[in-house]
């Protein structure tokens, strides 16, 4: 086994951990926190399949900011649990069938598409990270000009929607 | 293949959150899994095939969850504001 498997296998066992944490934890606020475990492994992975950038951005947007913006949320409603109430009885049973079956078609019909036989582990030799981000920032501003453009515009509409959404309107008691 | 493997395990704990749990944040919690099982598959095979094009949409990607983020949580927060709960079997008329 090479060094690389055992540290996949390692931190595929953190993520599923902290995933299935934060399925059944009933504090909303401890939910919170196992996605974030699970964002910086997720990133790691990134890291190991030569993507540093991609890391990057996944520790600052999601384990950063989209996080804290969760956390906040949760804090500021004081909705950290809910109170308990009737729940169908065949439901939770039936969820995770369903959720098993949707991983074995998932990673069936994934796998079967991917031609090559070798693992998907370890980029062939030392990957020149430098070189990676200037590929990256080539093909973001030629090829993929518009949509980032188009990403800009998304993200103002974003903030002007959410500012909306939440402004009291005039007179009105909140 | 162990990448694509744990991105269908991932997204699949993602969509079993999204069907057994009633607090509105926490489903919310789980489809930001969903993405970042979605986005973890497109890396695996960006590096399996050298491409550049799998990075770049993760990029996209991440950058749209950001704006979804936003306005998915003033809306959560809209809704705690008429109905004074998150649980999503209260949100059950289209009239406030």
């Amino acid at each position: 086994m090479s060094v690389d498997l055992i540290l996949f296998l390692v931190l595929a066992l953190v993520a599923v951990a902290a995933a299935i944490g934060m399925l059944v934890s009933q504090n909303a606020v401890y939910s919170a926190l196992f996605l974030v475990i699970n964002f910086a492994t997720v990133a790691v992975f990134y890291l190991l399949l030569g993507a540093p950038f991609i890391a990057m951005a996944q520790i600052t947007v999601y384990a950063g900011a989209i996080m804290v913006l969760f956390l906040f949320v949760i804090m500021l409603l004081g909705a950290e649990k809910l109170a308990p109430g009737k729940v169908l009885p065949y439901q939770r049973p039936l969820a995770i069938g369903l959720a098993v079956v949707l991983a074995g078609e998932a990673a069936y019909l994934l796998l079967s598409r991917v031609q090559s036989t070798t693992t998907i582990l370890a980029p062939t030799g030392a990957t020149n990270t430098v070189e990676e981000m200037r590929k990256l920032g080539m093909a973001l501003f030629s090829d993929y000009l518009l949509p980032f453009e188009v990403t800009s515009i998304l993200l103002l509409v974003a903030m002007v929607g959410a500012i909306v959404l939440t402004k009291r309107e005039k007179g009105e008691q909140g | 293949m162990y990448y694509i493997a744990l991105s269908a395990i991932l997204f699949a704990i993602g969509a079993l959150g999204v069907l057994i749990r009633r607090n509105a944040l926490i489903i919310f919690m789980s489809v930001e899994l969903m993405l970042n099982a979605a986005n973890l598959a497109f890396v695996a095979f960006a590096n399996t095939y050298q491409q550049m094009n799998g990075q770049i949409i993760v990029f996209f990607v991440i950058a749209v969850a950001a704006a979804e983020v936003a306005v998915g949580l003033a809306l959560i927060v809209a809704i705690f504001k008429t109905k004074q709960s998150i649980d999503v079997d209260t949100m059950s008329s289209l009239k406030g």
